[in-house]
């Protein structure tokens, strides 16, 4: 491999790893209240809202099941309106995140309905409000699944930006396209196949790390 | 308390005239049913301070709603609940709050905070009432001494054993320094020895701190070992209701006789295969003593009066609080044909309860 491509595989790298690590915020920031709001306003939850549950729900699982490509072009006029240009990295952090938010809420609600009845029913005769049982029951609780679901939603998040590449995001999967399917560069290809191996496994391992260390079950 | 027998529940400071003393918690005509099925049925009770009142019945009966109304983690339908002179009847969440944070419960299952350590599961009571953290620190080391847990403040609840896990729960509850702790089932998930322990503690701690308890239990010897007063709950209504020893002794409804039936001795089935209906050699006798028949010395008296030597096959003396109370089966030789009035007549002067099981003709 040249030098140049070198770099440009370097580039693409920290590229691939900014998308991911700022979509992926973004779906940690928003996703997750956004599943906290989901369980707590279900049926029995602690500010049941039937109304709210099934508009929030409905609209979760709409984001969810449009592909991820088709958000990507559908979202341009979006992405322009926020970031100013619909292609580079920067762009592709929108439709990122705006794919990831709906899949993180519905990971973490599955995580945070999981939380032992017992337990809020001891926090609330201790009188703890329902937000005390929120932040000192509810998350904490369920912080060794919110981190797993986390680590997943990554992990995906790294193969999503690698389709995003398709549109001009950079990153990777825009380096493998265009030089090892295009050029029919094989070491090219070979090579960010090699990387994204080790990005996947390198966070999945940090994240089980973490998962581990906050697990106190 | 009108229990004329100062058991072990009831301590020297407590002995002031508790009936001049509004009661802890007051429920008059306490209703609450789910989907039809009537889980309370026109519930009305009364918790003096200090006391340990003990609540049984059988599964289904209403204990865990009847306790859960005392905090209101459980609205009622119909009725009123008082809280140490408060109506807390109609109160929403929020209001409760305050009520709940004077009122501690520990449960069967524990309920501690996996994420948080011992001392953080014992201090957060006071985090939430906006204690601040000197204060806690303070507190929470007093409770750790309290309940033994001293090289366990930064344990995880998953490191520790049942009774220890229970500890942090008591000492959980009474963080706040709460003027009740209710108690759904606490011991239910535990060994007879770390049982025994628990028990020690709450009864140290209704001792030393004058703390008003009212526990659930399905275990009779729960209620023997500590509770004052008794409620015996079937089908949502309190069928009985007395001190411990009152009803233990002589216990009205069928409900409270079948629950007692675990703690009441009854012939071993080697021996009752034996006995005769018939006739034979010896008279067997089931005899129910309390208070002062049981602690006479009866078989003695027996022998001399009636010149017939009694045989004790089974049973004996035991204890509520500081009160005796028992059951023995005894075989006494009924040689001539009036014999059998004799011993009966004999009998029935000086106990509770008589009753002839059958005769033995070989002694067993
Ligand atoms: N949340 C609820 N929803 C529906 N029915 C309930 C609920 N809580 C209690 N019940 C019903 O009310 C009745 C009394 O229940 P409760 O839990 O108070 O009984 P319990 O005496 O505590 O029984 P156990 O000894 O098994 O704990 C039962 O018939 C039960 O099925
Ligand atoms: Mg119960």
């Amino acid at each position: 491999m040249s030098p140049i491509l070198f770099n440009l595989l370097l580039r693409s790298i920290g590229e691939t790893v900014i998308m991911t690590l700022a979509s992926g915020l973004i779906s940690l920031l928003i996703g997750l209240p956004l599943g906290i709001i989901l369980i707590a306003t279900d049926r029995g939850g602690l500010f049941q809202n039937r109304p709210v549950n099934l508009a929030l729900g409905g609209l979760v699982n709409a984001f969810r099941s449009v592909p991820f490509i088709i958000l990507l072009v559908a979202l341009i006029p979006l992405t322009r309106l926020i970031v100013g240009t619909s292609i580079g990295t920067m762009a592709a952090i929108v439709p990122l995140s705006i794919a990831a938010i709906p899949y993180y809420a519905r990971m973490a609600a599955v995580s945070l309905r999981e939380v032992d009845r017992g337990l809020i029913e001891a926090a609330r005769s201790i009188g703890a409000s329902r937000w005390t049982i929120i932040r000192e029951v509810i998350v904490p609780e369920s912080l060794p699944g919110l981190t797993a679901g986390f680590t997943v939603t990554l992990v995906t998040l790294i193969g999503a930006s690698a389709m995003a590449g398709a549109v001009g995001a950079g990153g990777l999967g825009d380096l493998a396209i265009r030089y090892g399917y295009q050029r029919f560069e094989t070491g090219v290809m070979v090579a960010v196949v090699a990387v994204l191996i080790v990005l996947v496994c390198g966070m999945q391992w940090v994240g089980d790390h973490i998962t581990r260390r906050v697990d106190h079950r | 308390m009108n229990n004329p027998f100062p058991t072990i529940g009831a301590h020297a400071p407590l002995q002031r005239d508790l009936a001049a003393t509004p009661p802890v918690v007051r429920l008059r005509h306490v209703r609450r049913s789910f989907d039809g099925v009537v889980a309370l049925d026109d519930i009305s009770l009364s918790v003096q301070p200090g006391e340990i009142l003990g609540i049984i019945g059988r599964s289904g009966a209403g204990k865990s709603t009847l306790i859960r109304t005392i905090n209101g983690l459980e609205r009622i339908d119909a009725g009123q609940v008082e809280f140490d002179g408060q109506d807390i009847t109609g109160l929403h969440e929020t209001a409760l709050q305050p009520v709940r944070r004077r009122i501690g419960m520990i449960f069967q299952h524990f309920n501690l905070l996996s994420a948080k350590t011992v001392a953080e599961n014992i201090g957060l009571p006071l985090k939430i009432a906006g204690e601040a953290r000197a204060a806690r620190n303070a507190r929470v080391a007093e409770l750790l001494e309290l309940t033994g847990l001293r090289d366990k403040a930064n344990a995880y609840p998953s490191q520790l054993s049942g009774g220890q896990k229970q500890r942090v729960g008591i000492a959980r509850a009474l963080a706040a320094k709460p003027l009740l702790l209710l108690s759904d089932e606490a011991t239910s998930a535990l060994d007879p020895e770390t049982t025994h322990s628990i028990l020690e503690l709450l009864r140290e701690i209704n001792r030393r701190l004058g703390l008003t308890i009212v526990l659930i239990t399905h275990e009779m010897e729960v209620i023997r070992a500590i509770a004052d007063r008794v409620v015996v709950l079937d089908h949502g209504r309190i069928v009985e209701e007395g001190s411990v020893f009152d009803v233990f002794a002589t216990p009205r409804s069928e409900t409270t006789k079948s629950l007692l039936r675990s703690l009441r001795p009854s012939l071993p089935a080697h021996i009752a295969e034996h006995l005769d209906v018939a006739g034979g050699a010896e008279i067997v006798l089931r005899i129910d003593v309390s208070g002062d028949a049981a602690r006479r010395p009866l078989l003695a008296e027996a022998a001399t009066e009636l010149g017939l030597l009694p045989r004790l096959l089974h049973g004996g003396i035991d204890h509520v609080g500081d009160q005796p109370i028992g059951t023995l089966f005894v075989a006494v030789p009924a040689p001539g044909p009036g014999d059998r009035a004799r011993i009966l007549r004999h009998f029935n002067d000086k106990v509770s309860g008589l009753e002839v099981l059958g005769y033995v003709t070989d002694p067993v």
